[in-house]
C-alpha cells in the first residue's frame, strides 16, 4: 500500500523488539467479543487510477457552476480565485502542519493569522478580530452566546433578514443554554421595526448587512437603541467583499461583527469548508470565543508571534470555557488572507464596485422580463425579484436548470412556510458574469413565465 | 556554536519577513479587474463607505515571496516526523487533493437544483455508506464541522432523546479525568453539568467509581476509546452494560478512532453516539489547525434526532432533506451549521478511504499501532513509560525520568525542535506529571522511528548528565527562540496598527 512504509520484515523486527508474536498481540486490550478477525466487509483498496475514475465519474453527474450562466448567492458566492492563492496553499508546511501550539516552528501560520486578524478588523471596522471560526452561522451563534455572557441578559433578537441557516444554527446552538430567542418573520421588503423590538431584557439584537434579501441599511439609530438599553448589536455580513464598497459595520456601531469568509479565496465547495470571521470591541476581547493570535517577543527580543488569552479556551477552562470551539479553519483563513493581500485596499474597492455594477446591469437587464420586479430598495450584489403573483419561483428555478441555467434560488428552498414568498428569487451577480450570461437568464426567463 | 550576525537578519534560508501591512505601496495591485463602468445611479441607499479600509497593496511576485518565506517558517507532516499525541499527525496523500479540485466537484453551489448536484449528494452518500459501515452503526449525522462540534451534535442527539421521552430528570454527564477539554465544555454548552470521574491505576475509567456516580440523573457518559493515555479501555463492555442499565448512553468521543478502525467495529463496543475526526483516521489535512470535519455516527435510538440537513435515497435520485417534514419520522434536534456539510473535507476523505479499502484501513490501524508499541519498547528504559504496554497507537512517558534534573518536559520538548524533530505533545493528559504523549503514525519507517529512538536516548542521557543549560536555552536553531507568553497575554497585542508593532 502505497501510503504505508513497512515490509513484512520490518515489522517482523519491530515485533521482536516489543516481544510480541503478532500484531494481534498488541490488541490484546481489545475484549475478544468485539475483535475482528478479517478485514470488513467493505471493498479492498484501490489505485490512484481506479480511484481517480470513481470521482471523475461523480463529478461528471453535477452541473458545475463555471459550466452554467450562474446566479446564486444567498450566502455564498462565486468570485474568481486568483491562481496563486490555491497554488501557495498546497505548500505542505501550510497545509501539513498542526495548530500552532509550538511557537517556534509555526511562526508562518501565527503571522499569518495575525495579519489575518488586522485585516478582519479593518473590513469590518471593528477593533480586534479572532483567528476564524467554522462558519458564518456558527460564528453567529457563538456572537449570540457571547452577547448573554457580556450583558448578562437572555434574549436574543434576530431580524428576519438574517440568512435562515445562521437563523437555525443560532437557535440550535442556544437551545440549552437558557437563552431565549425572538426570530422575527422573513422580511423581504424591508419592513420590519427592529427598534420596537430591543428592550431591557435584550442581550443583542443581530441584523444582517447587507441582508438576506439584499437590502443594505444604516444602522446607526439601531445600535444606539441597543446601547441605550444595555443591549449589544451584532452584525452579520454574508458578502465580505461587500465591505469594499459599503459603510463597515464597525463605523455604525455594532458591537460584534461575524462573517462568512467564503467569498474570497475559497471557491463554493458545494458549501463547506466555510470560514467564519468573528470582530469585537477591544474590551470584549476575553469573551471572545475562538483563538487567537498574538504579537511578542523571543528569547533574543525579537518580534514573534503565539497563541494568547488561551486561558478563555476549553483546554484549559473545560466546562466553564467561552466555547468548546477547538479548532478554527486555518487553511481557509489562509486563502481568505492571501486572496486579500492580492487585492488589496485598490483591489477590493474596485471588485466591489464591479460587483455593484454588474447586479445593477442585472436588474436593468431583468426590466426586459414583463411582470418581473426587484423587491430589495437596496443591494449590493444580490437582490430579491419578485416573478408575479401567481408564479412559483421554485418551479421557474428548475426551468431555468432544465436549460442549463443556474438561475438564482427561491425563498421557498429556505422558508417552506410562507406561501407570500413563492413568488421571490433571490440573484447575484459577481465579476463572473458575462452580459451573455444576462442576456441567457432574460431570455429563458421570458420563455418560462 | 559561535553566534553568526549578518547585516540584513537573515541567515542563508532561514528569510525575515515583515508584515505585508509593512511592505505595501498605493496603487499596486495583484489581481487585474476589470473596469466596473459606469454606473448611472448606485443602489447602495447612501451608505458608500467613507474613508480608506487601511489594505496594503502588494503586486503578485510579492505576495507570493511572503507566502512562501512564511511557509519555510512552518514545521509540516511533509518536514518531518511529527509525534504529537492525540493529534494524529499522519501523511496527507496528494490524490485527496487533487480530487478535491475536480472542477465538477468544487465549483458547486450547495443551493442548485438538487438534480444538477447529484454527484455531489453521491459523494456524501458513499462517505456515509462506508463510515456506517466500518463503525457498524446504522445512522450517522454527516455536518459537523469538526470533533467537538460532533461531541456536541452527539450530546445534542442524546438530550433530544431524553427530552422526546420526557425524562427532564438527567442533568448530569459524567466524563473521565483523562478526557480532551472539548468534552466537559460540549456538556455544558447542552446545558449538562459535568462530573468527573477518576481513573484507576492502570489508567483505565475507575469501573467501580463510574457504578457509583450513575443514576437516574445521568444523561450519558463521555467515554474517550482508546483514551488519551494511548489505552484500549479494556472494560468497555461493563462501562456501556451498566450505562444503559442505568437508562444513560454512551458517547465515545473518537479522537482516537485511527487506532481501531478496520479491527474493531463501534457498535459492537456497545457505544450511542461517537465522532469521527476525518481529519485524523482519515487523513484529511490539519491545514495549521482546520477546517476538519466530525461526522457523527448513531444508534438506532438516537438517529431520528440528527441533524438537518441529511441525504435520502427518494424515487427520483439522491434527496437532500433540508426542512423536517420532507422526511417522515425524522425529529432532527436542528442544524449545527450553514449548508451541507465540510464537503471539501469529505471528498478528500472519501479519496483516501477508496485509496486504502477495508483491507488497507486495517492495516492502517496495525500500523499505527505497531509503531507505538515500538517506540514503547524502544524507549522505556530510558523514559518513564506511565503505564505498561501494550499501547494502542501513542504511548505515554511521564516527567520521572528527569527528576533532579533540572530539565522539564518542556525543556526536553524544545530540545527536540533543534534536532529537527516537531515535539511530542506535553502536559497532556493531565493524569500522569510532565506527560509527554507520543504518536508516531502508520506513515513512518522504521528508520524513521530508529533515528528519532536514538536522539531520545541521547538526550535523556544528556539530560541526567547535569546539561540542564543547554535544554534551558533550546530551540536556538528555529526562526524565533522561545517566546514570551506571559507578555502576550497580559498586554494583548492582537492586531497591527500604524506605527505600533515595530520589528524587534
Amino acid at each position: 500500500m502505497r501510503y504505508l512504509p513497512h515490509t513484512e520484515a520490518d515489522r517482523r523486527a519491530m515485533l521482536a523488539t516489543i516481544g510480541a508474536r503478532d500484531v494481534d498481540c498488541l490488541f490484546q486490550d481489545v475484549p475478544a467479543a468485539a475483535r475482528l478477525d478479517q478485514p470488513i466487509d467493505l471493498p479492498a483498496g484501490q489505485s490512484e487510477m481506479a480511484v481517480e475514475r470513481v470521482f471523475t465519474r461523480m463529478a461528471g453527474k453535477n452541473l458545475s457552476a463555471g459550466c452554467a450562466p450562474f446566479f446564486i448567492g444567498a450566502g455564498l458566492y462565486r468570485h474568481h480565485v486568483p491562481a496563486a492563492v490555491d497554488q501557495l496553499l498546497t505548500r505542505g508546511e501550510f497545509l501539513t502542519s498542526y495548530t500552532p501550539y509550538q511557537p517556534e516552528v509555526s511562526q508562518g501560520t501565527l503571522q499569518y493569522l495575525f495579519e489575518f486578524q488586522t485585516q478582519v478588523a479593518m473590513i469590518t471596522g471593528m477593533e480586534v478580530a479572532n483567528a476564524s471560526m467554522y462558519d458564518g452561522a456558527t460564528a453567529c451563534a457563538e456572537a449570540a452566546v457571547m452577547a448573554a455572557r457580556v450583558t448578562r441578559k437572555k434574549k436574543i433578537v434576530l431580524s428576519g433578514n438574517l440568512h435562515p441557516h445562521y437563523v437555525q444554527t443560532t437557535e440550535t446552538v442556544t437551545k440549552h443554554q437558557g437563552l431565549e430567542i425572538e426570530a422575527l418573520a422573513p422580511d423581504p421588503f424591508g419592513f420590519e421595526d427592529l427598534m420596537g423590538r430591543v428592550d431591557s431584557r435584550t442581550a443583542c439584537l443581530i441584523v444582517q448587512n447587507p441582508g438576506f434579501f439584499g437590502g443594505i441599511r444604516d444602522l446607526t439609530q439601531l445600535a444606539d437603541a441597543c446601547h441605550e438599553v444595555g443591549a449589544l448589536l451584532v452584525v452579520a455580513v454574508a458578502e465580505p467583499v461587500s465591505l469594499g464598497l459599503i459603510t463597515p459595520p464597525g463605523a455604525m456601531g455594532a458591537d460584534i461583527v461575524v462573517a462568512e469568509g467564503q467569498s474570497l479565496g475559497m471557491g463554493l465547495q458545494f458549501g463547506g469548508p466555510g470560514l467564519g470571521l468573528f470582530a469585537t470591541r477591544e474590551k470584549y476581547v476575553r469573551q471572545m470565543p475562538g483563538r487567537l493570535c498574538g504579537q511578542t517577543v523571543d528569547q533574543d527580543g525579537k518580534r514573534g508571534f503565539v497563541l494568547t488569552l488561551s486561558t478563555r479556551e476549553q483546554h484549559i477552562r473545560r466546562e466553564k470555557a467561552t466555547s468548546n470551539i477547538c479548532t478554527n479553519s486555518g487553511l481557509c483563513a489562509l486563502a481568505f488572507t492571501m486572496h486579500l493581500t492580492l487585492l488589496g485596499e485598490t483591489g477590493l474597492t474596485r471588485l466591489a464596485k464591479l460587483n455593484h455594477a454588474q447586479a445593477v446591469r442585472l436588474e436593468q437587464s431583468l426590466r426586459r422580463v414583463p411582470g418581473a420586479k426587484v423587491i430589495s430598495q437596496t443591494y449590493f450584489n444580490e437582490f430579491a425579484l419578485y416573478l408575479g403573483d401567481d408564479v412559483d419561483a421554485a418551479e421557474v428555478v428548475e426551468k431555468l436548470a432544465a436549460k442549463g441555467i443556474l438561475g438564482g434560488v427561491a425563498a421557498s428552498r429556505f422558508y417552506p412556510h410562507w406561501p407570500e414568498l413563492r413568488p421571490i428569487l433571490l440573484l447575484a451577480a459577481t465579476e463572473t458574469n458575462s452580459q451573455d450570461d444576462m442576456a441567457a437568464l432574460v431570455s429563458a426567463l421570458n420563455e418560462g413565465l | 556554536m559561535t553566534e553568526i550576525t549578518t547585516i540584513s537578519g537573515n541567515r542563508g534560508l532561514m528569510l525575515e519577513e515583515p508584515l505585508i501591512f509593512e511592505q505595501g505601496c498605493p496603487g499596486r495591485i495583484g489581481v487585474d479587474i476589470a473596469d466596473p463602468g459606469p454606473v448611472d445611479e448606485d443602489r447602495l441607499g447612501g451608505l458608500a463607505r467613507q474613508g480608506a479600509i487601511g489594505l496594503p497593496d502588494l503586486s503578485e511576485p510579492q505576495m507570493v515571496r511572503h507566502y512562501t518565506r512564511l511557509s519555510q517558517k512552518n514545521y509540516g507532516i511533509d518536514s518531518g516526523f511529527y509525534p504529537l499525541g492525540s493529534c494524529t499527525m499522519k501523511h496527507n496523500p496528494r490524490l485527496s487533493e487533487k480530487m478535491a479540485r475536480i472542477p465538477g466537484l468544487t465549483d458547486l453551489h450547495p443551493f442548485q437544483p438538487q438534480s444538477t448536484v447529484q454527484g455531489a449528494l453521491e459523494v456524501i452518500d458513499l462517505l456515509a455508506h462506508w463510515l456506517k459501515g466500518l463503525a457498524g452503526m446504522p445512522a450517522l449525522a454527516m455536518s459537523p464541522a469538526a470533533g467537538a462540534h460532533g461531541e456536541w451534535c452527539g450530546l445534542m442527539a442524546i438530550r433530544a432523546y431524553h427530552d422526546d421521552h420526557g425524562d427532564s430528570r438527567r442533568t448530569r454527564v459524567l466524563v473521565p479525568e483523562s478526557a480532551h477539554g472539548t468534552n466537559p465544555a460540549t456538556a455544558a454548552m447542552c446545558g449538562y453539568s459535568v462530573d468527573p470521574v477518576p481513573a484507576n491505576e492502570r489508567g483505565r475509567v475507575d469501573v467501580a467509581a463510574l457504578k457509583a456516580k450513575l443514576g437516574p440523573d445521568v444523561a450519558c457518559i463521555m467515554v474517550t476509546n482508546p483514551n488519551t493515555c494511548g489505552l484500549f479501555e479494556d472494560e468497555i463492555l461493563e462501562i456501556a452494560r451498566i450505562t444503559h442499565d442505568a437508562g444513560a448512553f454512551f458517547y465515545c468521543d473518537g479522537a482516537n478512532y485511527n487506532a481501531i478502525v478496520g479491527r474493531v467495529k463501534v457498535a459492537d463496543l456497545g457505544i450511542d453516539a461517537m465522532h469521527i475526526n476525518l481529519h485524523k483516521t482519515f487523513s484529511t489535512p490539519h491545514g495549521g489547525g482546520g477546517p476538519g470535519a466530525g461526522p457523527t455516527v448513531l444508534s438506532a435510538k438516537l438517529a431520528p434526532y440528527a441533524p438537518l440537513p441529511f441525504v435520502v435515497h427518494g424515487t427520483d435520485g439522491l434527496e437532500l432533506v433540508e426542512h423536517a417534514e420532507q422526511a417522515p419520522g425524522a425529529k432532527p434536534f436542528g442544524r449545527v451549521k450553514g449548508y451541507h456539510g465540510q464537503f471539501g473535507v469529505f471528498v478528500r476523505a472519501l479519496a483516501y478511504i477508496l485509496s486504502m479499502g477495508a483491507d488497507g484501513l486495517r492495516q492502517t490501524s496495525s500500523d499505527a499501532v505497531l509503531n507505538a508499541n515500538y517506540l514503547l519498547a524502544s524507549l522505556k528504559d530510558v523514559l518513564s513509560a506511565s503505564f505498561d504496554g501494550p499501547c494502542m497507537h501513542e504511548c505515554l512517558f511521564d516527567d520521572r525520568f528527569l527528576k533532579d534534573s533540572g530539565v522539564t518536559t518542556l525543556d526536553f520538548a524544545k530540545m527536540l525542535i533543534d534536532e529537527g524533530f516537531h515535539p511530542m505533545t506535553m502536559y497532556f493528559p493531565l493524569v500522569v506529571h510532565g506527560a509527554l504523549l507520543m504518536e508516531p503514525t502508520e506513515s513512518e519507517a522504521k528508520e524513521t522511528l530508529d533515528g528519532f529512538i536514538a536522539v531520545i536516548r541521547a538526550l535523556a542521557a544528556k539530560a541526567k548528565n547535569s546539561e540542564a543549560e543547554a535544554f534551558k536555552a533550546a530551540p536556538r536553531l528555529t526562526p524565533r527562540r522561545r517566546l514570551d507568553e506571559t507578555l502576550a497575554a497580559r498586554q494583548p497585542i492582537l492586531r497591527w496598527k500604524h506605527g505600533a508593532n515595530a520589528e524587534g
